[in-house]
């Protein structure tokens, strides 16, 4: 696998994966006003990945479309963080889920912005003017949550106990993510991970959420190790790509 | 001659409109950013306003097809990115028409200040009453709030600051 190829997979993966989560939530939200927050913020992710998947398929240059990679590889081939494939769970879990990816998400996109690859440059910014409404969104809700009622502050703290785990992999560089720095085309993630720890940090404070001590973190998503859940979100994601391959509508 | 014929073809690309905000057309909101022509092809460059804006496939179609009207047959649609949409290209006619049609238009200029949620004053498209509050950052289209007027209590869009 080229390895620009494989790197534009993660980031169109984490979206389109995340953008998948979320559009669970239509018609299910807590409240209307949510409801259309969750599917909005799953619409631009999924646009997002869009862009992504195009180019990749450029860059990997055996005419796989959008489509095709969006939809036709198994879990293996997925790219996506640990984190973004996580359930649901309640409305809390899937605020603190997106929001410990969103403070992620924008520091990266930023970084992404000085990309030598002028079409991630170009995705980047279109995307962070998008990325920012949703860290806007996700931060105010871990705050009104953490620092709500007892029975909302009990519950994020839950969220944090089932989904902290999975925050260290978006910011651990690996081998692809040093090649990718060194080649010009991706982000240093070891000067990013001390903003997003910060970021967290001052959110939480005003959450009144204690952040956790433990550094140890589950990983394997960005290789294409995964857990579980991901053998689900695929098998409803592409029933109908594969039961009618080419179907479009 | 060109360029007679490039004026024709933008006056024809008036008559494609938003399918999501139908008063508005594609160049009261400054999605088309150039008509080239390439030989005999005629190409049209557009911009989607949001990363997954679903309106872009059928603006798209719809631009074939009114072109395809008026005789041009030889037509490519291309999409890019760079430089990103923002509202500051949206028309001072196309603000008129978005608040005569019930939604407020984009207040001021977009810098990081406004994204980053400085309030603005949002004035009601229905009363001008300027006694609004935003109910949610997220409304109908990606491109619009949810505000709601204090005065004559009535929700409205807002075409936010993008």
């Amino acid at each position: 696998m080229k390895p620009l190829f494989e790197y534009c997979l993660r980031l169109a993966d984490n979206g389109l994966i995340l953008g998948q989560r979320l559009s669970e939530w239509c018609g299910h939200g807590p409240v209307l006003e949510q409801d259309m927050a969750l599917t909005n913020i799953a619409l631009d992710q999924i646009g997002q990945a869009r862009s992504l998947y195009q180019y990749a398929g450029e860059i990997e240059g055996k005419g796989r479309d959008e489509d095709q990679l969006a939809l036709l590889r198994s879990s293996n081939e997925y790219r996506n963080a640990l984190l973004v494939e996580q359930p649901n769970g309640h409305f809390g879990h899937t605020v603190l889920r997106q929001y410990l990816f969103d403070a992620f998400n924008h520091l990266n996109y930023t970084a992404l912005c000085q990309s030598k690859s002028e079409q991630l440059r170009a995705i980047a910014e279109k995307s962070l003017k998008e990325i920012t409404y949703h860290l806007r969104w996700s931060s105010e809700w871990v705050v009104r949550l953490g620092d709500g009622t007892e029975e909302s502050h009990s519950k994020m703290e839950e969220a944090l106990d089932d989904l902290w785990m999975f925050a260290g992999e978006l910011v651990t560089a690996d081998e692809l993510d040093r090649q990718m720095l060194e080649q010009g085309y991706g982000p240093d993630l070891d000067k990013i991970a001390p903003s997003y720890w910060a970021h967290i940090e001052a959110t939480f404070e005003r959450a009144q959420l204690q952040k956790p001590e433990n550094t140890w973190w589950q990983s394997g998503g960005k290789r294409g190790v995964h857990g579980e859940h991901m053998g689900y979100i695929l098998a409803e994601m592409q029933h109908l790509q594969r039961a009618y391959p080419g179907q479009q509508w | 001659m060109e360029a007679t014929i490039t004026n024709d073809v933008w006056k024809v690309l008036e008559q494609v409109s938003d399918p999501e905000v139908p008063v508005l057309s594609i160049l009261d909101l400054g999605v088309v950013r150039e008509v080239n022509w390439q030989g005999k092809t005629l190409e049209i460059v557009i911009t989607p306003t949001y990363s997954g804006c679903p309106a872009m496939n059928v603006i798209e179609v719809n631009i074939r097809a009114v072109l395809q009207d008026e005789g041009y047959d030889n037509v490519t649609v291309t999409t890019v990115l760079s430089p990103a949409w923002t509202t500051d290209w949206l028309t001072e006619e196309g603000k008129r028409k978005l608040r005569e049609y019930g939604i407020a238009p984009p207040v001021g200029k977009v810098d990081k200040s406004l994204l980053l949620g400085t309030d603005v004053v949002v004035p009601c498209p229905l009363c001008g009453s300027e006694n609004t509050e935003m109910l949610s950052q997220f409304g109908s289209t990606a491109c619009k709030s949810l505000y709601r007027c204090k005065d004559c209590l009535e929700p409205f869009d807002y075409f936010k600051c993008h």
